[in-house]
């Protein structure tokens, strides 16, 4: 066990926890964008920083791939800590405005409008629909590529992969595209990007190790009947 | 004349060359990127499939460097410096020049596959700016009206090839009439210069033959020995076809044997054992145009 500070409480986790485990374990909110359970750390999008007090002077640090060490003392929600939260909200904000995960973070902090050029990016880079691809469906189809401004996500020379299996994960868990149609038109609120994919179930007997985002969703029992 | 070939066994060779080191992938992509100036799609596919390595960190890498290519590229790189001590001494002018004089735009290649333009952010060289670099070679000062002059001036590079110290040995780069892949062996060197690799035939024995690179040397290794006198037949070990010219030796009257020279040109030998005649022909660019 490690014992450490965090918001003046003398707390203690199991070594090798995260800062934000640590956090959720005792209950303190930290926002996050790019972390998901079930996936690697990755630390893209920095909405999960908090400050910590290292020897001489405080350091804000990413807390998602932060490991809590012995004595050390953090600050979840300190003035500093909100103050960047709503930078980094902001300038979301100004690249994925119709991100409805995006809306309801900045909304929580008052985040009202932003300063920056308005952009409408499809993408992030939170890299999630990577992490899920690779780690939680084993497949590997899609990735980073290029680098700067450059840089994006998609399937290798932009060809059908031979290893997607087409079960719609990465579009499942992306907070940039879920609910992308639903801001002018509530009443379209279902993007119906799913309905654009020919659903695995019907290619069933085509993979033995079939996995589907949508189950328990029976659909494939029924094609098959 | 540049259609691309590729064969999947060189492929194969490039990758085993390295045997799975850890990290060797960028090696790799560098050797292909070398032999073929580009990064072919099946090529990737093949180190993705040999090196058990996923086609999506591949192409991530292959994505990432700006030394890789996806596309072809053309065998002059021209980089013009954009960093910020060229701009400001007009570097945009320079590209201007440039994109002109080549009827392309930064970061695309010319029809005839001779000129790849790019823009580079600082060489490092800003005193001397603004720069230009073509082939590893740096042009300072370069105003946008240099433009002709400084291509000129890298292909006629091309033509001097490589002399060593005492200017009468140099080496010649090959490549198949045929198929246009390169013909040097860079595993196996003789006095330090690629020796040429080629498959023979003779009295119906087929091996590989390694010649000195050097123009005017005349050893050889081979998997045979070849009877002095014997009259060899030559293939391309990539395509297969037959390397002969359809001239006869003058001195002989055996077959002669024709070999591309890197930058232009042929170079032609005797294909009898022993019968040291032959002949080199290089040819300036502007003929090559014609
Ligand atoms: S959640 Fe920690 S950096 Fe994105
Ligand atoms: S925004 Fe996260 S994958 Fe596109």
């Amino acid at each position: 066990m490690i014992t450490f500070t965090m918001n003046g409480a003398a707390l203690q986790v199991e070594r090798g926890s995260t800062l934000l485990e640590a956090a959720q374990f005792y209950g303190f909110p930290i926002p996050t964008l790019c972390h998901m359970e079930g996936l690697s750390p990755y630390g893209a999008c920095r909405l999960c920083v908090v400050e910590i007090d290292a020897k001489t002077r405080s350091r804000l640090v990413s807390s998602c791939t932060y490991p809590v060490q012995e004595g050390l003392v953090v600050r979840t929600a300190s003035v500093r800590v909100v103050r960047t939260r709503r930078m980094i909200l902001e300038l979301l904000l100004a690249s994925c405005p119709q991100s409805k995960t995006i809306q309801d973070l900045a909304a929580a902090y008052d985040v009202r409008h932003q300063r920056f050029r308005q952009e409408y990016e499809d993408c992030i880079l939170c890299g999630r629909c990577v992490r899920v691809c690779e780690q939680q469906m084993m497949a590997k189809a899609i990735g980073f590529r290029g680098r700067g401004e450059n840089r994006g996500i998609g399937t290798p020379f932009d060809v059908q992969s031979d290893t997607c299996r087409l079960c719609g994960a990465c579009m499942y868990v992306c907070p940039a595209c879920e609910l992308r149609c639903s801001y002018a038109e509530p009443e379209k609120a279902i993007c119906g990007g799913c309905a654009n994919l020919s659903p695995q179930c019907v290619n069933v007997d085509k993979f033995d190790d079939i996995m589907c985002y949508m189950n328990p969703c029976v659909a494939c029992e029924i094609v098959q009947r | 004349m540049m259609g691309v070939r590729m064969n999947p066994e060189d492929i194969f060779r490039l990758v085993d060359k390295h045997n799975g080191r850890h990290g060797c992938i960028v090696s790799i992509l560098e050797d292909i990127q070398a032999e073929y100036n580009f990064l072919p799609r099946r090529a990737l596919r093949i180190v993705a499939s040999r090196t058990g390595r996923s086609l999506v960190d591949i192409y991530a890498l292959a994505t990432f460097y700006r030394s890789f290519s996806l596309k072809p590229k053309g065998r002059h790189m021209v980089s013009v410096c954009m960093g910020t001590a060229c701009h400001v001494r007009r570097s945009p002018d320079v590209l201007d020049g440039f994109e002109q004089h080549l009827g392309i735009g930064a970061g695309e290649t010319t029809r005839d596959r001779e000129f790849s333009l790019s823009t580079v952010n600082c060489l490092g060289a800003c005193a001397l700016g603004p720069v230009t670099v073509i082939d590893g070679e740096y042009y300072r000062n370069v105003r946008s009206g240099d433009v002709g002059r400084i291509l000129e001036h890298a292909c006629r590079d091309e033509n001097i090839l490589k002399m060593t110290e005492d200017e009468q040995v140099f080496s010649v780069n090959v490549s198949c009439p045929h198929c246009n892949r390169s013909l040097m062996d860079h595993e196996h060197r003789l006095d330090d210069y690629p020796m040429v690799r080629v498959t023979v035939s003779f009295r119906r024995k087929h091996g590989w033959v390694r010649l000195s690179s050097l123009y005017g040397d005349y050893r050889i290794e081979s998997e045979y020995e070849i009877t002095p006198g014997a009259v060899v037949q030559f293939f391309c070990p990539s395509c297969h076809a037959e390397l002969r010219s359809g001239r006869l030796c003058t001195t002989c009257d055996a077959p002669m044997i024709i070999l591309f020279v890197r930058g232009g040109g042929t170079v032609q030998f005797c294909s009898r054992r022993g019968c040291k005649e032959h002949m080199l022909d290089l040819v300036d660019e502007e003929d090559m145009r014609s």
